[in-house]
């Protein structure tokens, strides 16, 4: 009975892959390292600098809202301002409002903020005992601290005019800058004691945004928030930018270089299994193949080669990309749909590319050469 | 050439610059007969096995291959003639390794037509080894793998069947069966030009054609008992 032509094409192509499997596992791993490592590689620099930005938001807000027309806002700011930024972009966000008080007829500034916010903002400051959590307790920067003498878990009174209000000292706060001259308590704290309304002096936001962006939603703001000037902290977004970008351009060399040695690598091992499989395309070309039907016969056979390459590299490159990523950057990464078939397409293209020219010029040799005995 | 001349080559020169493989060489062969080429290393005899099997051209001269003249072809149409025209046996077998003796004799009948598995089967137990089929060549013996290449050459019903030193690579016992088989095949009707350096392979055949030098030195006739 007949068989198609396809059908034992197809057998011949399954032979070649299942009995010489050691040559197979040999062209398939060079696919494979290459896929991995590229794929590794592009999730790591796809995924970690969007981490590494919110981690780097960590440092302080980059971007202050202040009056624009009058002395204070409306707490109502912080609302607006974040409803006027794009979504998912605000890391932190919190309020300020400054009063100076009296601690033992000493004068300070006070801050009165949403506390929960405000620890969110100031996740440098670090603090020694606990961030206030119910009324009646306070936070004090060290400077303050140290000069009215007081330790965590005591007891203090503010004064501000002739009113008074007795806190307990829950934190003492390092902020490594000015704000250790601050006096931190609630904003219901700071109301009860000044008798006046819900005002903010300042609105502090981190914003996860590429510097260039970040300016133009700061004007952005400035132009719909009217009474609300918004400034980026230029030397803080200019250095995250700087950080990310060359973390970003620094793996993109990383891959590019990855890539030139796997057309390297995979040109090599193909050449060398074309070189070893000379004789069979000196006998089916005297067998009557034409040189068109020897290079698509192999090219068949090296595009599954880079299909296996490709699945098994990919697959390996996840599981090492996170391994990497949880080692370095202690998180995990995501896995990018489009950059796996990115990659497994690459590996396609790089084993047929480099299988091309090897199987052509062999394709063209004389059978007669090849199969000659003297 | 008459229409029972399967090959009829007339003045064929092969030259490589000032040498030449082979000088102004005429034969023919006859369907059914069973010529062998002789003569030492050098004598011409691949180079004349080669242009006979479509595998090179000639310099000079003409070749009619089943009455196509194949020294005025294409290599589309060399290769064409080729395939449908001549059975190839090697000396060292060079059969596929990775597929097995069925599938070796199946992928001569994939270049020329439809692979058919029956077909390939009937040119095994023709050549003795309908039960080593699904054997690979590396769990053949020397014999096993020519009596292969000798199906896959018969398998397309060629006009000629063109051995090179058949028996080149076989010990003495599987030298004999191939050149039994080979007598078999030649008492069918096979037309075959056996090219060997062996004057007891060549003993065996009905002209016995002798090259020195890339020319004719003589011919001998032998009486087939």
């Amino acid at each position: 009975m007949s068989t198609t032509k396809g059908t034992f094409r197809a057998a011949m192509l399954a032979r070649s892959l299942t009995r010489r499997r050691s040559r197979v596992v040999i062209a398939v791993l060079a696919v494979a390292i290459g896929a991995a490592t590229m794929f590794s590689l592009s999730t790591i620099a796809i995924d970690i600098p969007k981490h590494l930005a919110l981690d780097i938001r960590s440092v302080g807000a980059n971007l202050l809202v202040s009056p624009s027309e009058t002395d204070t806002m409306s707490q109502q700011v912080v609302a607006d301002v974040t409803a006027a930024l794009p979504d998912g972009s605000v890391v932190a966000r919190a309020g300020f409002r400054f009063e100076t008080v009296r601690i033992n007829q000493q004068p300070f500034i006070a801050a009165g903020t949403d506390m929960a916010d405000a620890q969110s903002v100031k996740g440098y400051w670090s603090v020694d005992g606990d961030w206030p959590e119910h009324p009646g307790e306070v936070l004090l920067g060290t400077e303050v601290a140290e000069w009215v003498g007081l330790r965590v878990g005591d007891p203090l009174t503010l004064s501000y005019d002739d009113e008074t209000l007795r806190l307990r000292l829950t934190g003492i706060a390092d902020t490594g800058g000015n704000e250790d001259a601050l006096v931190v308590l609630s904003m219901d704290d700071l109301e009860t004691l000044t008798g006046s309304g819900a005002v903010v002096h300042l609105a502090e936001f981190s914003v996860a945004l590429d510097a260039t962006t970040l300016e133009a939603v700061a004007a952005a703001i400035t132009a719909q928030v009217p009474y609300a000037t918004a400034a980026v902290v230029q030397r803080l977004a200019r250095s995250e930018a700087d950080v990310l970008a060359m973390l970003r351009s620094l793996l993109s060399i990383i891959s590019v270089v990855v890539l030139a040695l796997t057309m390297i690598g995979v040109s090599t091992t193909m050449a060398a299994v074309v070189s070893e499989r000379r004789t069979e395309i000196g006998l089916r070309k005297a067998l009557g193949a034409g040189d068109a039907e020897v290079v698509a016969e192999f090219m068949g056979e090296a595009l599954v080669l880079g299909a296996l390459g490709g699945l098994l590299g990919v697959g390996t490159g996840y599981l090492l990309a996170q391994y990497v990523s949880q080692q370095v950057f202690a998180r995990p990464v995501a896995f990018t749909p489009w950059l796996a078939a990115a990659t497994f397409a690459a590996a396609l293209l790089t084993t047929w590319g480099a299988g091309l020219l090897p199987v052509r010029k062999a394709a063209t040799i004389d059978p007669a050469i090849v199969l000659r005995e003297e | 050439m008459t229409d029972t001349t399967i090959v009829a080559m007339t003045e064929v020169t092969k030259a490589y610059g000032e040498l030449r493989a082979l000088d102004a060489v005429s034969l023919t062969v006859a369907a059914g007969e069973w010529v062998a080429i002789v003569g030492p290393s050098g004598s011409g005899k691949t180079t004349l096995m080669n242009i006979v099997g479509c595998l090179d051209r000639p310099t000079d001269g003409t070749v009619l291959l089943g009455g196509v003249d194949v020294t005025r072809c294409a290599a589309a149409e060399l290769t064409q003639v080729r395939r449908e025209q001549v059975g190839l046996v090697f000396q060292r077998f060079h059969l596929i390794p990775h597929l097995n003796a069925l599938e070796n004799v199946m992928v001569a009948q994939y270049y020329h037509s439809l692979p058919d598995e029956a077909e390939a089967m009937a040119a095994l137990t023709k050549v003795g080894l309908a039960g080593r089929a699904h054997h690979l060549p590396s769990q053949l013996s020397g014999g096993e793998q020519q009596r292969v290449c000798i199906a896959r050459a018969l398998i397309n019903d060629p006009a000629l069947v063109l051995a090179d030193e058949p028996t080149g690579n076989l010990d003495a016992a599987n030298a004999q069966a191939v050149m039994r088989l080979f007598r078999e095949l030649h008492e069918q009707g096979t037309t075959l030009m056996v090219v060997t350096h062996d004057p007891k392979v060549a003993a065996l055949s009905e002209r016995e054609i002798v090259l020195d030098h890339g020319r004719i030195e003589r011919e001998e006739f032998h009486v087939q008992s």
